[in-house]
């Protein structure tokens, strides 16, 4: 049997595109460029001495700090980190819903930025610090801006939330004095089809204030 | 969507990079923030068997002015270029642009190397490079070798980069003084590739004539193109608003641009004409300060 991604390229041969041509421009050579210099190079291919770790494509280990505990899974490399959380955690706080990084509704934080989840691989946040929607909350209390969220009346179908939440919280993180502006601004790629936007602005100026007290 | 599977590996130096690449060779791709090569992955575009993880490498991601350069490794990320004081105070036009490219989510991960090494003509920087003349630095396990950005992009997602190198630095001549440069993009919503694109950088003599134009375009040709006839019509001249004009027009009929969702072709030719006035005013304003 034909492993998957053998099947693949195979397919895409059939239509005339090889994955090869497509992406690489292998076979073209570099025309016209200059200037080759070994002697400026300071690496040298015997300097890797241990080759690093090579996994896949079955499952493999993935240790990494989520909501401040140390986890690992065992996931393929071509796992998403929205999936890993999800399916492997059970944090089904971030959301998927464009799968393709246009509505960030899968916002998490890795090392305290927020990133959509849904094109970042788990393995690539290997060794690094994860924050969901649900490490937010401190025990039973709740981040300032998830109160201030309740207060506003930020949520309609609440689909966006959890992506909304992490983005302003990230703001205030970064910017305890935030104008509308830059709310506008660090909430400009959550996509919201309710239209909650003004009460998340609100919320998140709230929020902000309530924070400096 | 899953993408088809794959090997992965994070190497730690640029040297275990290279092996692995020379091994896997055209198997292999390289993933630095990962956000144009996964969503490609995702829709089959895209199927490498082997995914070179480049983030691991330290040292690749510095934003410095040296040797009359201004140097910026490949994996700064445009959250690092807006958030970098030099960018900031001395080159806007990157400021211009990183505010531009799609969110700060996916600013927090893209990487500069990766928007121009993806060689989309709807990506963002390859203008701004355009605009600046930058050089593109190549390094493999041979060496390193520098190409003018004018010989760096061949096609639809090809470049110079071969498949056992790796896109490390970008270089940008430091302009001299009274340069200005500006980028607009016309979008329909914040994260949208451009509509059309135009990255200006001019230089004016004391006595207020043109003695450097640059003129990139985003997603108006199948490549990123330079706006190579607006150049030669500033070049030299006193920048009245009649030379911007003409600038602006023989832009406006160079450039290529087809028929989509983000607008029709005579559409995106208008745009063009009014970014290019628009952008070299701009420039213009920036030259003074
Ligand atoms: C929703 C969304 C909206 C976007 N909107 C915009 C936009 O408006 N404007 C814009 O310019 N971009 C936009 N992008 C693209 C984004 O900026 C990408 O991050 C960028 O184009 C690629 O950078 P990367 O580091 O993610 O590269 P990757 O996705 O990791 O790589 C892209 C390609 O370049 C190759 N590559 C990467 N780094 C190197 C290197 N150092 N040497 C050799 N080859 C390399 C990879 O093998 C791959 O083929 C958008 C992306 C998303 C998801
Ligand atoms: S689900 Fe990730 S950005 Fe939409
Ligand atoms: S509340 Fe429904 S999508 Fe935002």
């Amino acid at each position: 049997m034909k492993n998957p991604s053998e099947e693949q390229s195979s397919m895409q041969e059939k239509k005339g595109v090889s994955r090869r041509a497509f992406l690489r421009g292998a076979g073209l050579t570099t025309a016209g460029t200059v200037a080759l210099s070994a002697g400026l190079l300071s690496f040298k291919l015997e300097d890797a001495k241990a080759p690093p770790a090579i996994l896949g494509p079955g499952e493999a280990e993935v240790r990494f700090v989520v909501n401040g505990q140390a986890r690992t899974i065992w996931v393929e490399p071509r796992t998403t980190l929205a999936e890993a959380l999800r399916e492997h955690l059970s944090l089904t706080g971030a959301k998927v819903v464009c799968d393709r990084g246009s509505c960030s509704a899968c916002t998490v934080w890795v090392d305290g930025k927020p990133v959509n989840s849904c094109i970042t691989l788990a393995v690539d946040v290997s060794g690094r610090e994860v924050t969901t929607i649900e490490g937010l909350a401190q025990g039973d209390e709740l981040h300032p801006v998830q109160e201030a969220f309740i207060e506003h009346d930020a949520s309609m179908c609440g689909f966006c939330t959890p992506g909304m939440v992490m983005s302003c919280a990230a703001l205030l993180k970064r910017n305890p004095n935030p104008g509308l502006e830059d709310v506008k601004l660090a909430t400009s790629g959550n996509l919201c089809r309710c239209g909650t936007y003004p009460k998340v602005f609100e919320a998140t100026l709230a929020a902000a204030k309530k924070m400096k007290k | 969507m899953i993408p088809a599977p794959f090997d992965y590996a994070a190497p730690n130096t640029l040297a275990e990079a290279f092996a692995l690449l020379e091994q896997h060779g055209d198997d292999a791709k390289i993933l630095a923030g990962g956000h144009s090569l996964i969503p490609m992955m995702k829709l089959r575009f895209a199927s490498p068997a082997f995914l070179v993880d480049i983030n691991n490498i330290p040292g690749l991601s510095y934003i410095r002015e040296e040797d009359g350069y201004l140097r910026i490794g490949a994996m700064a990320r445009e959250a690092d270029l807006d958030h970098s004081e030099l960018i900031r105070s001395r080159y806007p036009i990157f400021t211009d642009a990183s505010k531009l490219i799609a969110d700060p989510q996916v600013r927090n991960m893209g990487t500069i190397g990766g928007n121009i090494a993806h060689g989309d003509a709807a990506n963002d920087h390859p203008a701004v490079m355009l605009a600046m003349r930058a050089e593109v630095v190549i390094s493999s396990a041979e060496g390193q070798r520098t190409v003018p950005i004018d010989e760096f992009f061949y096609g639809f997602y090809m470049t110079a980069v071969q498949q056992n190198e790796i896109l490390t630095e970008i270089r940008i001549p430091i302009p001299p003084a009274g340069t200005g440069n500006a980028y607009h993009k016309l979008e329909r919503k914040v994260g949208d590739y451009a509509t059309a694109g135009v990255a200006v950088q001019i230089t004016v003599d004391g006595k207020g004539f043109c003695t450097y134009a640059g003129i990139g375009l985003t997603n108006v040709n199948p490549t990123p193109m330079r706006a190579a006839r607006s150049e030669e019509a500033l070049l030299g001249q006193k920048m009245t608003e009649e030379a911007i004009a003409e600038a602006a027009r023989l832009a406006a009929e160079d450039c290529n641009p087809s028929d989509d969702l983000r607008g029709d072709e005579e559409y995106k030719r208008a745009m063009v004409g009014v970014l290019t006035r628009r952008m070299i005013h701009k420039a213009l304003e920036r030259a003074r300060r």
